[in-house]
């Protein structure tokens, strides 16, 4: 009888269930990530707008600012965003692995484990806003730590997956680098960040429908209620024409208050004009399935240099001044 | 783990130990350039 239990026993501990409990190496080993892995979590494309606008925002701001202090300003900023982009990548993980733009992420491809995007994402930012505290200032650092805390918590994990006007509310985050890049030379909060700020925060929505127009199907495959799936084409079309109806008087805001000359001035209003040119297309029309999405392409493509642009003409604006080459502003 | 598994793992411990190895100076010799600019803003 002694022998039926025991063959039964290990009857029982041969089955392809146990084998997978016991067997200590059920699971291979993951390999450890590249570092160009980790460099993918941080976004280096956004980094490049998002460096870009910060040292416009540091160039722009009256007063000046050693290189060194300056370099260290731009590289907290471009640490701030990495890491709010890689805490992004761990969240949507998911949904990156359902849209053929994403799915080859490192995280959604397997390449990387989840837990070293959190923790490196969390160690990028944490790090970014001590090194903007003791560097620069605590009121550079604190925004900073909001814009970070905006993009990764308020954007990607609360709005972004309920609400369609979630570009609206991400583009905030966006908004950050040029209002944080001049308060790091002012060390005060004025009108102008405010105006850097909500000239990228009305600039996104145009800017991002018209990719989200010719991307919707990826969006609507993983559930995300972007514009277009939720509210539909033509609403969405109507409110791409009237965020850039709204991005003009912003855009041409610095020099109507006399913070910028007409250098700055006749690049926003010329720039401006061409935005809702590229947009009137776009918002008006009813059918789109004849030519691929062509204007709503043209769009998206433009928005990127005019945010270029108007930035570049900004700090143009800014050096003829200090050169004495223009005169200045009321707030130079 | 196979051989060759084995080496693409060692391969890319070591490229990390350099990028992280490098990192650390590129902070080490900021901080002291950090210091002196704020030193001599003073």
């Amino acid at each position: 009888m002694q022998w039926r239990a025991l063959l039964q026993i290990r009857q029982t501990l041969e089955t392809p269930e146990m084998d997978t409990l016991l067997t200590p190496t059920a699971k291979p080993h993951p390999m450890p990530a590249d570092w160009r892995d980790f460099f993918t979590l941080t976004k280096p494309r956004v980094m490049t707008l998002v460096i870009f606008t910060g040292i416009c925002g540091l160039l722009a701001a009256p007063g000046s600012i050693h290189p060194v202090l300056g370099f260290t300003a731009i590289l907290a900023i471009a640490m701030g965003a990495g890491g709010s982009a890689a805490l992004n990548h761990w969240w949507e993980m998911d949904l990156d692995a359902g849209m053929k733009r994403t799915a080859n992420r490192p995280l959604p491809s397997g390449r990387m484990l989840p837990k070293d995007a959190r923790d490196f994402g969390i160690f990028l930012s944490v790090t970014s806003v001590g090194l903007m505290g003791v560097a620069i200032g605590w009121l550079a650092a604190a925004s900073l730590a909001v814009a970070i805390v905006y993009y990764a918590v308020i954007y990607t994990m609360w709005l972004k997956p309920r609400t369609p006007q979630n570009i609206v509310i991400g583009g905030g985050s966006g908004a950050f680098p040029p209002f944080i890049g001049w308060i790091a030379v002012t060390g005060e909060i004025t009108l102008m960040p405010v105006l850097l700020f909500a000239i990228i925060f009305m600039w996104t929505p145009p800017h991002f429908w018209a990719l989200a127009l010719f991307m919707k199907s990826d969006y609507a495959k993983v559930g995300i209620p972007m514009m277009p799936v939720v509210a539909g084409e033509k609403s969405t079309r109507t409110q791409i024409l009237v965020y850039t109806v709204l991005l003009a008087p912003v855009a041409i805001a610095p020099w109507a208050i006399g913070a910028t000359s007409w250098v700055y001035g006749s690049v926003a209003v010329v720039l401006s004009l061409l935005f809702l040119a590229f947009a009137m297309p776009v918002g008006t029309r009813t059918r789109a399935d004849e030519d691929a999405m062509q204007p709503e392409k043209t769009l998206f493509k433009f928005s990127i240099y005019y945010l270029f642009a108007l930035f570049a003409a900004l700090v143009a604006d800014r050096l003829l001044e200090n050169n004495g080459l223009i005169g200045g502003g009321m707030f130079a | 783990m196979t051989p060759e598994e084995e080496a693409e793992t060692k391969r890319r411990q070591k490229a990390r130990n350099l990028v992280v190895g490098g990192t650390l100076l590129f902070f080490v010799v900021l901080f002291y350039m950090i210091t002196i600019a704020r030193i001599g803003g003073q």
